[in-house]
């Protein structure tokens, strides 16, 4: 979302030039126009131009991921101040871990939040995952792969289930979902049978998704070298491709501070991770799927037409987008998360069992979306806010365990920073409305 | 303003069409040639949305033949109307509110570069299609909500443009709009125009009709009431058109059927 956001400063110099062009036969609409909207202003080329532009848009409400990236600075710096055992390489390395069982649930939140919906089963769904995989392998003996590959589709299908009764039939998602919370969980019952918890073997594949480390220090560099690098030349090469063809392009200067702040940030935990056992590979899955994932919504048509039906479904439908398609393949690939989430906590845990995918979970997952900046009202955010909201989530009760507070005044403090980011949203949204309209 | 010689685009010849026991059009005929505004006028429940949706393939005509360049075509579907080259922008605009500009005016008809969504080529298209149009909006890549009634409508106007039409359809275009806003709209159709476009513009304002179109069909009581050259007559002439006050005998009669057959 921050590059797409920031994408649209391109526009205000080019814009406001050619307005003051030979086309100013009404200079009246143009000073009309110029008051009431601030993007008009020119943006200076070159970093002031960058921070002048970033102030304006705070004003106007256009907050992006800054408020979050905020919470978790101070998160981080009152737990260390508490305990300098917060921030150890030890403690940061289990939270990356942590952060990939639930975060990948609220990636598949994040898409059906982008829709203007919500998904209520996705708990029992991750739950239900974890319990055919752990049958399959362990009790029938079928081999870990095909297992996987069951768990994995059969969040994909129920997931479509529900997808198919709110699009197809028209019944609201909040209740198909919530007959889903329900009847899949049954269901997770049902499959674990009389057996209850079904422990997974340490040395079996599923248990290395969250135990292995890749140990060599070049591979968390390498990675970190990777993704810079990666981002660099992404940017650099857009900006080029823009400036050959005369539309306005983002300043190289500007390319270079994104790229050191980003190269900053995986350097520094490239460096955390390797002081303990190194890059954890199920980091390294869950940073690859929110890219993967964040590719689709911005640069793909799918995503285009997910995010057009968040903002509109009537102005989707005369686009020719296949509305009914579109809203089972989303909740689809919810459920797939979902058993994607289920199996790398079934992998944390090392078992299947009967309170898996119950209790917090699906708030967390919700709750971290929303944390994370993507709006409940539809068609607005990132699915880089499931990583955002996952260490708001995750660092408080790691810090609170750490500092040995009880559970219940946990839930009290996340239910507190969850309220604190829709009141951001909303307010937001109201400053951007009444910054921004004309 | 020049009226090419050759025959009309779009010909409506004896459109009718029934909504269970109302005859919503009854006969309808109506000629819009290349280049020439046609502003289509008549009191709430004239038939005028009908008659449009009846063209723009929403709702086809029961009787009737409609006519393109020259030859009977059958506009079943919304989809026919477009690959024929009819562009209808309907009132309540449908455009996405959080999507950018660029992406409103590609909105599902993306330029795609290797499976991918190809932004630089879209933003490049958008710039180029607003600049031959001379519509001014702050940026391209602010999205739909912080733009203004009137930058909208230009938006949604430009949008139809995309697909190359050779008519394009305006429902109440100015309906919600301030002066200066109704101005950059109305500038927008002549441009349209000038491109040698057909234009049927719906609207309840005289000034507006008067301001742009070259010719007026009036539609009362789902029936032809006249067809009026802007130039040389009067508003008050249109208007009693309109209403029905019309004196003649003709009208008159209409009117008294009208009244029975409420």
């Amino acid at each position: 979302m921050t590059t797409n956001v920031d994408k649209t400063n391109g526009g205000p110099s080019n814009g406001a030039n050619k307005a003051s062009g030979p086309a100013d036969a009404n200079p009246v609409a143009k000073d009309a126009v110029t008051v009431v909207d601030p993007r008009l202003l020119v943006r200076q080329e070159g970093f002031k131009g960058y921070l002048t532009e970033f102030g304006r848009k705070m004003r106007s409400g256009d907050l992006g991921a800054v408020p979050v990236i905020v919470g978790i600075a101070i998160i981080w710096a009152v737990f260390q101040w508490k305990d300098s055992a917060f921030l150890s390489p030890k403690n940061l390395s289990d939270l990356s871990i942590l952060l990939g069982g639930t975060g990948m649930i609220s990636v598949g939140i994040v898409f059906v939040l982008l829709l203007g919906e919500i998904d209520l089963s996705v708990g029992s769904l991750s739950g239900l995952a974890a319990a055919t995989l752990a049958v399959l392998n362990v009790n029938h003996g079928v081999p870990e792969g095909i297992a996987l590959i069951a768990a994995l589709a059969s969040g994909a299908v129920l997931g479509a289930v529900h997808g198919f009764f709110f699009a197809k039939i028209g019944v609201p998602a909040f209740v198909v979902t919530l007959a889903g919370l329900l009847a899949w969980n049954g269901l997770m019952l049902q499959v674990l049978g009389t057996t209850g918890t079904i422990s997974i073997a340490d040395d079996s594949f599923v248990r290395d998704l969250t135990a292995h480390y890749f140990s060599q220090l070049i591979a968390a560099y390498g990675a970190a070298t990777v993704a810079t690098a990666g981002f660099f030349l992404a940017q650099f090469l857009d900006a080029r491709r823009r400036k050959a063809v005369g539309i306005p392009s983002r300043p190289l200067s500007e390319i270079l501070v994104r790229t050191g702040v980003l190269a900053v940030i995986v350097y520094a935990a490239a460096w955390r991770l390797n002081e303990y056992k190194g890059l954890p590979l199920a980091l390294v899955i869950f940073v690859a799927v929110l890219v993967i994932l964040d590719f689709v919504v911005r640069r793909t048509s799918y995503g285009r037409k997910v995010i057009a039906l968040g903002g509109s479904v009537e102005a989707a439908r005369r686009a020719g987008i296949n509305v009914v398609a579109i809203r089972i393949s989303v909740y689809s690939l919810a459920g797939l998360m979902a058993a994607c989430g289920g199996i790398m906590i079934a992998s944390r845990i090392g078992s299947a069992s009967q309170q898996a995918g119950t209790g917090n979970l699906l708030m967390e997952a919700i709750a971290a979306a929303v944390i994370g900046g993507t709006s409940l009202f539809g068609g607005r955010g990132s699915v880089w806010s499931a990583l955002l909201g996952m260490l708001v989530i995750g660092s408080i009760s790691s810090g609170m365990n750490l500092l040995g507070v009880a559970n219940s005044v946990q839930y009290m403090i996340t239910g507190g920073v969850l309220l604190a980011a829709v009141v951001i949203d909303s307010v937001s949204r109201r400053t951007q409305r009444s910054a921004g309209r004309g | 303003m020049a009226i090419v010689p050759n025959g009309p685009v779009l010909a409506l010849r004896g459109i009718s069409k029934r909504f269970g026991a109302v005859q919503a059009l009854t006969d309808i005929h109506l000629e819009v040639h290349a280049g020439e505004v046609v502003a289509l006028v008549g009191d709430n429940g004239a038939g005028k949305s009908t008659l449009v949706k009846s063209i723009a393939g929403v709702g086809p005509a029961d009787e009737g033949v409609v006519e393109w360049q020259g030859k009977p075509v059958q506009v079943t579907r919304p989809h026919d109307a477009q690959e024929l080259g009819i562009a209808t922008v309907y009132q309540d605009l449908a455009l996405c509110d959080n999507i950018d500009v660029v992406g409103n005016l590609f909105l599902g008809r993306e330029i795609l570069r290797a499976g991918v969504l190809d932004e630089v080529e879209m933003e490049r298209r958008s710039r180029e299609l607003l600049q031959t149009l001379s519509i001014r909006i702050p940026s391209v890549r602010i999205p739909i909500a912080s733009l203004s009634g009137g930058q909208r409508q230009t938006v949604a106007i430009a949008r139809s443009m995309l697909g190359e039409p050779k008519l394009v359809i305006l429902d109440e275009p100015t309906a919600a709009l301030g002066v200066e806003q109704t101005a950059q709209v109305l500038d927008l159709v002549e441009r349209l125009r000038d491109r040698g476009l057909a234009v049927i513009l719906i609207s309840h304002n005289m000034a507006d009709v008067k301001a742009v179109a070259d010719r007026v069909a009036v539609l009362r009581l789902g029936r032809n009431n006249g067809t009026f050259d802007v130039k040389t007559t009067s508003q008050e002439e249109i208007i009693s058109a309109i209403t029905g006050a019309t004196d003649n005998a003709v009208t008159r009669r209409k009117a008294r059927s009208g009244e029975v057959a409420k």
